[in-house]
């Protein structure tokens, strides 16, 4: 295993070496970088290209100045590592150390949605081969595939955004959205739950009831402009989430595991207000302590109470533990809504159309939490319509796949219940060729996500990418494709040893 | 659902499936099961009305150097003049008939409206199809050929050929596709869309190369190959009759992928301002020039959206129709009418 991954590292960095000398050449040809300083009217315009000449070595021509590019970055080895300055002096480490950032929140929220609603919806919809719920997610898969991310994005601005921040002004419904969208609910959930006539009746109608009510309730108490949940909600909520996160682990008949999910949501209603009242003193870092901690006590409760079968029952109450502390926090991020709408930095309108942030708001870990979410939701949307399609699509097949299996019938004939034949045996291996896919994807997604940056106004790693290369600027543009390349590689790499990893017949060398 | 009741289905099925193929050629059910795939007969349907919309209605021209190829169409308005901007612009095509609304179905004189110099959305939006068509075309036969020749000498040679094949198919998978595009686009978009398209296809081919290359030493292994090789056929001939045709299927289903990944790749391109460009428009140039007057012209921005997103659905329907009737683990749906008729 060793000597497979040395000798990919060693062939990855003469592909790397090489494709960095191609991406440079075709970069530095593709224009002129002094094109904006030859036609502008400055009087020190000599001046000013001498300058830029010296400082990006442009009297070198490109192809040995790849290798004063590539010195700096090989001085990384004796500490002085430098990706070069841009046309203004800006050092390019710099400039992509704040795009980073910027562009992984954005990769990273949308791939991991997309991966989990698509890999949701495939499995669904391969359980419900040929029914009308398949035939209508296909034809909605093909139609997001089809979409262009930059048509959906201004659509979302102009309709989501802007209809949603006019719609919180003054938070009423028109009465036929009051009547289709519980409509919807109730064909959706028919579809899901599928079975016969009688069974889908009753699910359809109380699908639509529930779905009704709830958003009458909604839209009566005002719970659009100051919402939250409260601890009656979260109770009934986590105790929702406890069972069917042990129907789908271990199946409710194991008592054990049932018991230890409802005593983590009991605990987490015992922290309930405690936590409250000192949740303003949260910061990032404590938040992510608090998450793993959660995960922690939730396994050490399953742990405990497990009996015999110790481990799917802390797995179990683990993941409860963690849905709880979710609902927990999402709680807390509602009650920070109200103050951050009305402050005085968003003025009521508070989905963004554009940027990465509010500038110089201020305010606790949670407002900023919020507005984070605010300028998340329409690209993180845009990006997730695209990529769930694909998902979908993949982890359909596979399931299908593994479903027609001669292992498959095995665990039928022995008696096994559907769900162990679902949830232990097809969609664990269903899983495997998907691992390769999501490593493959998420390279692709920070290149990719040069046109939704574009779109959304986001000053990330693409959008650096797209201005440098209209000004012919090279050495950001390297720099840019320096770390997705890296990032490929490095994600092939991954792909390649999880494979191995999860199915044992595959053997690297 | 009862695993008894589904397994006795599946063998109903299969019987079913082989009665209705028993005699016929490879390619005839290859093209029966394909000519049955319903969304993929409309989806040809809607793209070739495309097609032939946006090829006679603004006429033909293209020209490389001193090549010029002219051809008028039936409408008229071209794709550059100004006219008086009428009616604010508004779009003059009404397709609901008067019994409704009041108003007679109309075309009129600018039926997806007129941007706001008066040019003419219904020229512009069908040039920029024709573009857009046409760079898709290209990317995905240039593609194609590179993928399936690389792909298969890999395959074929195996060893050390098949060793900087590949590690230079990962060279060119390691640079992203948009990353690539844009900076081609940069350098090559003011030679016409005709040499983007070429060479974007030149990076575009890397999947399949890698799929075809799989089929390739799967199949190099056969009997029917090792048939031909006793035969004395030479080293091309097993290549390209014997082996390329048994992995077609591969390579016409992905070129179809490729294709509708192709088109969205040159309107984002487009609209990013590195793919086609001025006086030549595209549907990604279309929206990307209207997108700040949405609020005061949308249609000079549905429209451009709704051809690419047709051709691009169409295009992955007939992809996943071929790829139905390819695959031979796929099994045809029974409709309850048929399962009564057994």
């Amino acid at each position: 295993m060793i000597t497979f991954i040395v000798r990919r590292m060693a062939a990855s960095l003469v592909v790397l070496f090489v494709a960095t000398y191609l991406m440079y050449l075709l970069t530095a040809y593709s224009g002129d970088p002094l094109e904006d300083l030859r036609t502008s009217t400055a009087r020190n315009k000599e001046q000013l290209i001498e300058r830029r000449i010296q400082l990006l070595n442009l009297n070198v021509p490109p192809y040995l100045r790849y290798f004063i590019w590539l010195g700096g970055v090989l001085k990384m080895f004796v500490g002085q590592f430098t990706l070069g300055e841009n046309m203004n002096g800006q050092q390019v480490t710099s400039l992509l150390g704040s795009a980073i950032g910027t562009t992984l929140q954005l990769v990273t929220v949308s791939t991991l949605v997309a991966i989990l609603l698509g890999v949701i919806v495939g499995i669904t919809t391969a359980l419900r081969q040929y029914s009308a719920f398949d035939y209508s997610v296909t034809f909605m898969s093909f139609l997001f595939f089809s979409l262009p991310v930059f048509w959906v994005a201004v659509l979302l601005k102009q309709y989501l955004a802007i209809g949603f921040n006019d719609f919180l002004q003054n938070p009423s419904l028109p009465a036929w959205l009051i009547v289709t969208l519980p409509l919807a609910s109730g064909l959706i959930w028919m579809g899901i739950i599928g079975g016969d006539k009688r069974r889908r009746l009753i699910v359809g109608l109380s699908a639509t009831a529930a779905t009704a009510i709830s958003l009458v309730a909604l839209l009566a108490t005002n719970w659009f402009e100051s919402p939250s949940l409260g601890p009656i909600t979260i109770a009934i909520l986590g105790v929702g989430l406890a069972l069917i996160v042990t129907t789908l682990s271990t199946g409710l008949t194991n008592l054990r595991a049932r018991n230890a999910s409802l005593v983590v949501v009991g605990i987490g209603m015992l922290i309930w207000y405690p936590f409250n009242l000192v949740s303003s003193l949260v910061s990032p870092i404590v938040f992510i302590v608090l998450a793993i901690l959660t995960v922690v006590v939730g396994y050490a409760v399953g742990y405990f109470m497990g009996g015999e079968d110790k481990g799917p029952v802390a797995r179990t109450s683990a993941i409860s533990a963690f849905l709880v502390g979710g609902v927990i926090a999402l709680d807390r991020f509602m009650q920070a809504w109200k103050p951050y709408v009305e402050s005085s930095y968003i003025s009521g309108r508070p989905f963004a159309t554009v940027g990465a942030a509010t500038p110089n708001l201020k305010g606790s870990f949670w407002v900023h939490g919020v507005d984070q979410f605010t300028h998340l939701l329409l690209p993180t949307l845009a990006l997730v319509l695209i990529g769930f399609a694909g998902y979908t699509r993949y982890s359909r097949a596979s399931m299908l796949e593994v479903l027609n299996q001669d292992f498959i019938r095995t665990a039928r004939a022995k008696g096994l219940n559907e769900r162990t034949v679902v949830m232990r045996h097809a969609f664990r291996n269903a899983m495997i060729p998907l691992t390769t896919l999501v490593a493959f994807d998420f390279a692709g997604v920070i290149g990719g996500a040069v046109i939704t940056e574009k779109v959304f106004a986001w000053s990330g790693m693409g959008s650096l990418f797209v201005e440098s290369l209209r000004r012919v600027d090279v050495n950001p543009v390297m720099g840019f494709f320096l770390i997705t390349g890296t990032v490929a590689i490095l994600f092939n790499l991954i792909a390649d040893i999880a494979y191995t990893l999860l199915d044992p017949r595959i053997r690297v060398n | 659902m009862d695993p008894n009741q589904k397994s006795n289905q599946e063998s109903e099925s299969s019987s079913f499936e082989i009665k209705e193929v028993r005699g016929l050629s490879q390619g005839a059910i290859v093209r029966r099961r394909f000519f049955r795939h319903k969304a993929a007969m409309a989806s040809i349907f809607v793209l070739s009305g495309i097609l032939l919309l946006a090829f006679t209605s603004v006429g033909l021209d293209v020209g490389f150097g001193s090549f010029k190829l002219q051809l008028p169409g039936w409408w008229k308005y071209s794709y550059f003049e100004t006219t008086n901007v009428e009616n604010a612009g508004d779009p003059t095509m009404d397709l609901i008939p008067a019994f409704i609304d009041g108003t007679p179905m109309a075309i009129g004189n600018h039926p997806f409206g007129q941007d706001e110099i008066g040019r003419d959305g219904f020229a512009r939006v069908m040039r920029g199809a024709q573009q857009s068509i046409m760079v898709m075309f290209v990317i995905g036969g240039v593609a194609t050929t590179i993928g399936v020749v690389i792909g298969s000498v890999a395959g074929f040679y195996r060893r050390s050929v098949d060793a900087v094949l590949m590690r230079f198919t990962d060279l060119i998978i390691t640079i992203p596709v948009v990353v690539v595009g844009a900076v081609i686009g940069r350098s090559v978009g003011n030679l016409g869309s005709f040499v983007l398209a070429v060479f974007l296809g030149i990076f575009a081919w890397t999947g399949l190369a890698r799929l075809v290359r799989g089929e390739f030493l799967r199949l190099r292994e056969s009997e029917f190959v090792d048939a031909a090789r006793v035969s004395g056929a030479s080293n091309m001939r097993i290549i390209f009759k014997h082996i390329l045709p048994n992995a077609i299927g591969v390579v016409i289903v992905n070129t179809t992928l490729l294709m509708s990944s192709a088109i969205l790749l040159e309107t984002g391109l487009s609209f990013i301002g590195f793919g086609v460009r001025l006086p030549d428009v595209s549907l990604g140039y279309l929206i990307n020039e209207n997108q700040t007057a949405f609020g005061t012209r949308p249609w000079l921005f549905w429209y451009p959206g709704i051809f690419i997103i047709g051709i691009a659905l169409c295009v992955n329907f007939i992809g996943d129709g071929l790829r139905d009737a390819f695959d031979p683990r796929q099994k045809r749906v029974i409709t309850s009418k048929e399962r009564k008729a057994q």
